[in-house]
């Protein structure tokens, strides 16, 4: 019971930020430009309850905001970039020589690369490539700022993770 | 562990650093391969549904299989999406594009809008 009242927390939390995020959206006409807000929960919930937590939280974010603010094609393009993200951020973890800064600046960039490779397929052209520089530089300041806001909020969090 | 929430380590300095060199060089290289293309390429769904030249004042509506509608402006070697009847509307907020290898894209619609140099060969180097 009380998994179930902190999973719902955490998907809701990050279903909050992805509405805001989808509210301030428009960055000056680049596509694919966001904050990555929501990543600060995956990456809290990734780094204090452990993979399965992480990775549940971000799959049902990705389809409940999908859904909502979205659609089917919208949700191709996040889930490609939140699994992508979220698996290389565990093996960076996993590999302990980063703090979460660093494993969340890995995801921020990842999720970009995921979403180019994703577009490159899905319409068939090579010329979204040129969006690269621009958002591995985007990803990675992102990432910062997740990072930043996450070495926080996760010991935060932690001091009431065994009530 | 405690710790590490605290402060950068030097990996993650390291890392930074690293990936925003990458993307610093990345547009310095696209800078300088960057040429004023000759033909403006549209294209719906993968397939190519027009093509147009940079130089040729023009506007065009690029209308697809279940009838969503956009409009292309070429004005001045410029070319910009001044309509699009989706809902995210980022390829209207797009810039105006005018070199080879730039990209207007709407997702919605699947509508692509490429520049191309006139020899073609330019467009894998942006790209590749």
């Amino acid at each position: 019971m009380k998994k179930v009242a902190l999973y719902g927390m955490y998907v809701t939390l990050a279903f909050v930020f992805s509405y805001i995020e989808h509210v301030i959206m428009p960055v000056n006409g680049i596509p694919g430009i966001k904050l990555g807000l929501a990543n600060v929960v995956v990456v809290t919930a990734l780094y204090i309850h452990g993979v399965r937590t992480g990775m549940f939280v971000n799959i049902v974010r990705i389809i409940l905001a999908g859904l909502l603010f979205g659609n089917l094609f919208g949700i191709i393009y996040s889930m490609a970039g939140g699994m992508t993200s979220f698996i290389v951020m565990v093996i960076m973890k996993k590999t302990d020589r980063f703090s979460i800064k660093g494993v969340s600046v890995t995801g921020g960039v990842m999720h970009n690369i995921a979403q180019i490779a994703v577009a490159a397929v899905m319409l068939k052209t090579k010329a979204v490539f040129s969006y690269l520089p621009v958002l591995i530089i985007a990803g990675t300041i992102m990432g910062v700022l997740v990072g930043v806001i996450s070495s926080f909020v996760v010991p935060a969090v932690k001091k009431y993770e065994n009530i | 562990m405690g710790n590490s929430f605290e402060k950068f380590r030097k990996n993650d300095v390291y890392l930074i650093v690293i990936l925003i060199v990458i993307g610093i060089a990345g547009l310095i290289l696209m800078q300088a391969v960057k040429k004023q293309g000759g033909t403006v390429v549209v294209k719906v769904d993968g397939k190519v549904y027009k093509e147009l030249k940079l130089s040729e004042n023009q506007t065009v509506e690029i209308v697809n299989d279940k009838g969503n509608k956009n409009i292309l402006e070429i004005k001045d070697g410029k070319v910009d999406m001044t309509y699009a009847d989706c809902n995210n509307q980022v390829c209207v907020n797009h810039k105006k594009i005018m070199y080879n290898g730039e990209t207007i894209i709407c997702m919605p619609n699947d509508v692509i809008v490429e520049i191309h140099s006139d020899d073609d060969s330019n467009v894998d180097a942006v790209a590749r």
